[in-house]
């Protein structure tokens, strides 16, 4: 390891300039809530860092530098947090075909390695639904932790549900303090280090697509997966809300989402919806599209669709 | 400035005087920190491992602290039941005893404000939801209104009972200019806080349970039951142990107007529960959970009866006037709404609000014995600080502990009143 070893927060320098007042009010108010609250390596920049959208380039940087050094001390590997921005013109969207879902939960697993959720207990972004075919797209009917031996099963079909990614995302609208909000390209992302943990998103979600660290995240060092960003799947504290984000750190930069990728059965679409050329637009124009309780007026920008 | 030399010794002297009572008072002090000792050590087990220590999940992501911080706003709100007529009416009997109204509302505000405290996950950044200095979602999130309105009605509730208190102790008559404004203030204060609690859960589309038009009248009927249901059994042990006299007049009064609210808060449960389950729609599953239990899962139906027969009861209780007026009746009946209105606006809202949850699963929820110590621990501070304010004020309310009879003797002059 040849880290240096700058751990210590500025407050304990001896040099000039530190001591001023408000630092020190600052440390203290930081070193008090560590002390209240059992977060015992709470430091006085993390307790102090502003909401991600009122921070400026280089604070942003200086977060980013932070939350590097704390993961490379805490899992021994350099994960690199990117701050990759909407690309301009795109709109994110998905369409999933339940004709051809065989609800074989590659796409759950994938999920969960490539997003660095905790693994005990694992949480799962994405919830299959195995439905009754005589029953239809009915809640009262679906059933989330069947078992069998062999997928699909006689007499039913499978439905995923993740994040809608909603151009009205009620979750976001409740949100006290402005902690989770909808990118320009459309997904809906949490700041991690504003949320306060009060849970009213999941409450307002009509998914099921939020999910609470409800104890410490328990990611092994070995399981990592070092290619993040901010907004998306850098490992989360305790305490928090975490959703899916299409995958952003992939997305962003041409890739598909992992759930994508690792589809057996190609019944997962994804694409630019202002591109006329996508796939996600062939599907739009050539197949018959619904929304996942098209009702409540969230307007997804997921699609569900019977390809065959 | 000799205001300013009063208040200071008001200050002290009001210190003084909690700390001095009889061995029932420090037994029941001392009881009162034993469990806030208890509460206080489970939350901290909490802070340490999370909330994973409660019974909550992902499918119940609030349960028994969200619960009973939703009962409380009602009792909170419910000050007002006493002071619409005390001072619209300018009824003496009930006047006197609006300030235990608005002592009653601070200590309901105070366990409110600690149960959402120990049900948010990052409490170190709780100075991300005060205004200004965090980030505040207003006028979006409901949650951020509620933040507002119950600050304020805090603080309100506060400074009149300590301007008053304050007046009682100089010596002084209130200033009616100023109290009587703040008075009728607190009106639709008391209001906009319960109707904004409930719009807190009403405005999610997603739950339908809480998506209904009558929840926030719903909300405002129950608390006008179950608040002056306290105040009555209160303002009976204070007539008993107290020099306080309370005529008989004003509570059965208060009891009256309860026989009302209750009467009008079956009668829009009952609306609710017609429009479920004749038109009998697939929001019906929360009904059905609650009170007949849903694919073998039952756990809500007992509690759920026994809120409606309870209610019931203390209904038929306060509408017939020979039980009304009757002290054993009354106070079996003012348990019994008590207890109804416990459940119905704790855990028979929250639990069948999220049960089955968006994707039809049931996860059964039940509270944790952390969920219990800390609850308990938020409830005796309420207590406490109830206690404390009630022992500094009855005997100023009095006139037995003022400015010059607060002070030894030899060191104030005889004086003009």
């Amino acid at each position: 390891m040849t880290d240096p070893k700058p751990t210590m927060p500025p407050e304990s320098c001896g040099g000039s300039s530190c001591g001023t007042r408000r630092e020190f009010l600052g440390a203290a108010t930081a070193a008090m809530a560590a002390a209240l609250t059992g977060c015992g390596t709470l430091s006085k920049e993390e307790f102090l860092q502003r909401n991600f959208r009122e921070l400026s380039k280089q604070e942003v940087l200086d977060v980013i530098a932070r939350l590097e050094k704390e993961y490379k001390a805490k899992y021994g590997k350099d994960v690199k947090v990117a701050n990759t921005p909407a690309i301009p013109g795109v709109i994110f969207g998905y369409a999933l075909d339940l004709s051809r879902c065989i609800g074989c939960r590659r796409c759950v697993h994938a999920c969960v390695k490539e997003n660095n959720q905790s693994r005990d207990p694992e949480v799962q972004w994405i919830r299959v639904l195995q439905m009754d075919k005589e029953e239809g797209v009915n809640l009262q009917h679906a059933d989330q932790y069947y078992n069998p031996e062999e997928v699909p099963q006689e007499g039913h079909f499978y439905m995923p549900v993740q994040c809608q990614q909603c151009k009205k995302p009620p979750c976001t609208k409740v949100c006290p303090v402005g902690a989770t909000w909808r990118e320009k390209d459309g997904i809906v992302v949490v700041d991690y280090n504003w949320c306060i943990g009060c849970r009213y998103c999941m409450a307002a979600c009509p998914y099921g697509a939020r999910h609470f660290n409800w104890g410490e995240p328990n990611l092994p060092a070995d399981q990592v997966n070092t290619n993040t960003h901010y907004l998306g799947n850098r490992p989360r504290p305790k305490g928090v809300v975490e959703k899916c984000t299409f995958c952003i750190q992939r997305t962003r930069n041409g890739q598909y989402p992992a759930c994508v990728e690792i589809c057996p059965t190609g019944s997962r679409k994804f694409g630019n919806l202002l591109d006329k050329d996508s796939e996600i637009r062939y599907v739009l124009e050539n197949k018959r599209v619904f929304k996942f309780k098209e009702d409540l007026n969230t307007q997804p920008n997921f699609f569900y669709f019977y390809g065959v | 400035m000799t205001t300013l030399k009063n208040f200071w010794q008001f200050i002290t002297d009001t210190l003084r005087i909690i700390l001095k009572g009889d061995r029932l008072y420090y037994a029941w002090v001392g009881f009162l920190v034993l469990l806030i000792a208890i509460g206080a050590a489970a939350y901290l087990g909490q802070l340490n491992n999370g909330l994973i220590v409660t019974k909550m999940r992902d499918q119940v992501s609030w349960g028994f602290y969200i619960g009973n911080f939703t009962f409380l706003v009602g009792v909170a709100a419910a000050a007002i039941m006493l002071v619409i007529p005390a001072y619209i009416y300018d009824w003496e009997p009930i006047k006197e005893i609006t300030i235990l109204g608005e002592m009653l509302a601070i200590s309901a505000l105070i366990m409110c404000l600690g149960f959402v405290m120990v049900d948010i996950g990052r409490p170190d950044r709780f100075w991300h939801i005060i205004p200004l200095v965090g980030r505040l979602n207003w006028p979006q999130s409901m949650l951020a209104w509620d933040v507002i309105v119950l600050n304020l009605y805090l603080l309100l509730n506060w400074f009149v009972v300590t301007y008053l208190l304050f007046c009682a102790y100089t010596e002084r008559h209130y200033v009616k200019k100023l109290v009587l404004p703040l008075v009728l203030l607190s009106i639709p204060m008391a209001v906009s806080i319960h109707t904004v609690t409930a719009y807190l859960y009403n405005g999610l589309a997603a739950r339908p349970f809480w998506n209904s038009a009558i929840l926030a009248p719903r909300f405002l009927a129950s608390a006008f039951c179950s608040g002056p249901a306290i105040l009555l059994i209160l303002l009976q042990i204070l007539r008993k142990t107290t020099k306080l006299t309370i005529k008989d007049e004003a509570i059965f009064k208060v009891a009256e107007l309860m026989a009302y609210t209750m009467g009008f808060n079956l009668f829009l449960t009952a609306a609710e529960a017609f429009k479920e389950l004749y038109s009998g729609t697939e929001h019906m599953v929360y009904f059905q959970y609650l009170l007949f239990g849903l694919k073998g899962h039952t756990t809500l139906v007992p509690y759920a009866w026994a809120s409606i027969l309870c209610g019931l009861a203390a209904f038929i209780l306060f509408l017939v006037p020979r039980t009304r007026t009757n002290w054993v009746t009354l106070n079996i009946g003012c348990v019994l709404i008590y207890a109804s209105v416990y459940i119905e606006k704790g855990m028979g809202l929250i639990i069948p609000g999220l049960t089955p949850d968006v994707l039809g699963d049931i996860y059964v929820y039940r509270p944790s014995f952390t969920e219990i110590a800390v609850a308990a621990g938020i409830f005796a501070t309420g207590f406490l600080v109830f206690t404390l304010m009630l022992k500094a004020a009855v005997p100023m309310m009095l006139g037995e502990f003022t400015i010059s009879k607060g002070q030894p003797p030899q060191a104030v002059p005889p004086r003009e009143v």
